[in-house]
């Protein structure tokens, strides 16, 4: 069955709705037991930050993450999976990516949903660059030796 | 050939594409990257430490030895801060 999920990606400027996009994954089916969602949002750095601006590849930016997608669905029995992630300018407090796994049984949710963060951090391309709130535009955020090493304990656990 | 820049890689080269022509023997990801930082200020500040720029051949992760024949696209870019 795992074969035949499609799952949805969305690479948008637009605000989403995690209720709404649950009930999508789930409405008239009587199979799925276990929704596990995670929403990323953008925090204000103890008020240091006004915004976030995400640059990202059109194209490759859909392709990366259908890819990333594509071995959760390989590796886990999920029964729906969306990715959202979102570009442009976000404040504070506001959405910035959405991944939903749906299957049969908790383990295999949590574990994809957890599987997909990890890989869109390291390998999604994505960009993000700070507003500082004293109006100065801040620098790129530097990517983190531990969210390579978190996609990176993926290759040799659960195999 | 198409180049594609992102991030502080675009903003230190000033462009965010340009066509280029090739000269003869470069032929993997690491040659181009080491033509393109002789190209320039801009460049060379661009692509000063070349082993933290990822690449991308026709919009999928390739490392620094891939052969660069048949790329329609290829974009250069700092590790990725999604998520």
């Amino acid at each position: 069955m795992a074969g035949a999920v499609v799952p949805a990606i969305r690479i948008q400027r637009e605000d989403f709705d995690v209720a709404a996009e649950i009930a999508g994954l789930t409405k008239g089916r009587a199979d799925i037991g276990a929704v596990v969602t995670f929403s990323g949002l953008c925090r204000d750095e103890q008020g240091a930050l006004s915004a976030l601006e995400l640059e990202h590849y059109p194209g490759m930016a859909e392709a990366e993450i259908g890819r990333i997608a594509a071995q959760a669905l390989e590796r886990w029995p999920l029964q729906g999976l969306t990715v959202i992630h979102r570009h442009g300018k976000i404040a504070p407090g506001e959405n910035i990516v959405l991944v939903v796994a749906a299957s049969s049984h908790r383990q295999a949710a949590f574990e994809a949903a957890n599987f997909l963060m990890d890989y869109l951090k390291s390998r999604a391309p994505f960009w993000k660059k700070e507003h500082l709130a004293d109006g100065t535009q801040g620098g790129w955020v530097e990517a983190k030796e531990a969210d390579d090493e978190a996609a990176d304990r993926w290759k040799t656990s659960g195999r | 050939m198409r180049l594609i820049y992102f991030a502080w890689v675009r903003e230190r080269i000033g462009k965010p594409e340009e066509d280029v022509e090739l000269p003869s023997g470069i032929e993997t990801v690491g040659d181009l990257l080491r033509w393109l930082k002789s190209r320039g200020e801009e460049y060379e500040n661009a692509l000063q430490y070349p082993d933290v720029i990822r690449v991308a051949i026709n919009q999928e992760h390739v490392g620094h030895r891939e052969k660069i024949a048949g790329a329609r696209e290829i974009a250069l870019f700092p590790p990725m801060t999604g998520g």
